[in-house]
């Protein structure tokens, strides 16, 4: 349940957010979910809903989309780009669970699968991030 | 929009106090210090946590013998209890493989670190901090509103000319520097002192090279009776630890 976390995050970052545009209410979040950080979407959304309960009538009516982001890896050695997926097969359950929870250890558990360079970045899909908030002042 | 610095606070408000130990220098024994720090207030039966932020070379690990644990899930993620302190390190997500990262996922991998731990409520927090004023020490800074600063240095002027770097940069942030321990002496000299009496910085004390301490490593227990943990002791008296 390390979705509930991060859920957790959301809803602080959502109402922290809501302060500062002075909103009554928030009608909307928008989140974009890493494909590298394998969340359980069914998780997440429980987590979501009972954090929601727990918080003021603020979040009342508000409506929670998730979209999840394919994860794009690029080579710094030899420029190959090449997603999540492609590499998936290789991982074993514990690193693949260690991803899950540190999306930056697959800079340890993977390689660049055409060069084997440790040296690429995440491009997308990393990580938990809110795209969008609306709400009524 | 990056939700997860607005739960840090949040994660961290049942600890009473947060000390990173700290070094501009590598090698000069901050992940023995802070290892043995935690162990000393834990032993005293104070709710200890402590996190190894060292994400290339971590060591607490090694130092504590701290072997096939891994955190328990709940709500985030819980850091295995070890000889009475909650460890939390990257190794157990990097399994001790080398650790290629760049400065961005350095952030992120504290930032998740941060966000996602249920530290519970601890007397002290100790944080393991890497060499240098880098990323981690900026991310602590910036993240960690009450930390404190305790630096640690060997009797070299090539140390202290890379640890009085860090120490200046902390001044100019008005951040709290608990002081400042001497590791590894081994012979009379007043250097170290007398560069930090000039800087009006805290000097806490000596502990000297203990030979017989590398026969203690991997097991907590044999270090709280070392040399090194009983002149760190009386470092710790100065700040009353």
């Amino acid at each position: 349940m390390h979705e509930w976390a991060l859920a957790e995050s959301i809803i602080a970052a959502a109402l922290e957010a809501s302060e500062k545009e002075k909103l009554k209410t928030i009608t909307e979040i928008k989140i974009n979910i890493g494909e590298l950080q394998q969340i359980e979407q069914d998780i997440f959304e429980f987590a979501l809903e009972e954090i929601k309960k727990t918080q003021n009538d603020k979040l009342k009516q508000v409506k929670i989309t998730i979209k999840t982001e394919k994860s794009t890896l690029k080579c710094k050695n030899c420029e190959h780009s090449w997603s999540f997926d492609d590499i998936k097969k290789k991982l074993n359950d514990d690193e693949s669970e260690a991803i899950h929870f540190i999306p930056e250890v697959a800079f340890v558990h993977t390689r660049c699968p055409k060069c084997g360079s440790p040296d690429f970045e995440i491009i997308t899909g990393r990580g938990v991030s809110i795209t969008s908030i609306k709400g009524q002042r | 929009m990056e939700p997860r610095v607005s739960i840090i606070e949040r994660r961290l408000k049942n600890v009473k106090r947060i000390v990173s130990v700290a070094s501009g220098k590598g090698g000069v024994g901050k992940s023995l210090v802070a290892s043995s720090l935690a162990l000393h207030l834990a032993k005293k039966g104070y709710k200890v946590g402590l996190l190894d932020l060292d994400l290339y070379g971590p060591s607490s690990h090694i130092i504590l013998g701290v072997k096939d644990v891994f955190p328990k899930e709940e709500k985030g993620i819980i850091p295995p209890n070890i000889h009475g302190i909650s460890f939390l390190s990257i190794v157990y997500f990097s399994e001790d493989k080398p650790s290629p990262f760049r400065g961005i996922d350095v952030t992120n991998i504290i930032l998740e670190l941060l966000s996602i731990t249920q530290w519970g409520s601890l007397d002290y927090l100790i944080i393991d901090m890497p060499p240098g004023i880098g990323d981690e020490t900026l991310d602590v800074i910036r993240f960690i509103k009450k930390g404190e600063f305790l630096a640690v240095t060997t009797p070299s002027k090539v140390a202290l000319g890379a640890v009085s770097k860090l120490l200046k940069i902390l001044k100019e942030l008005k951040l709290p520097i608990l002081g400042v321990v001497e590791n590894m002496r081994m012979t009379d000299s007043s250097f170290i002192k007398d560069e930090l009496v000039k800087m009006d910085i805290p000097y806490l004390g000596s502990i000297n090279f203990d030979h017989g301490l590398e026969d203690a490593i991997g097991n907590g227990d044999l270090i709280l009776k070392t040399n090194f943990m009983k002149e760190l002791t009386k470092c710790l008296r100065k700040i009353d630890f």
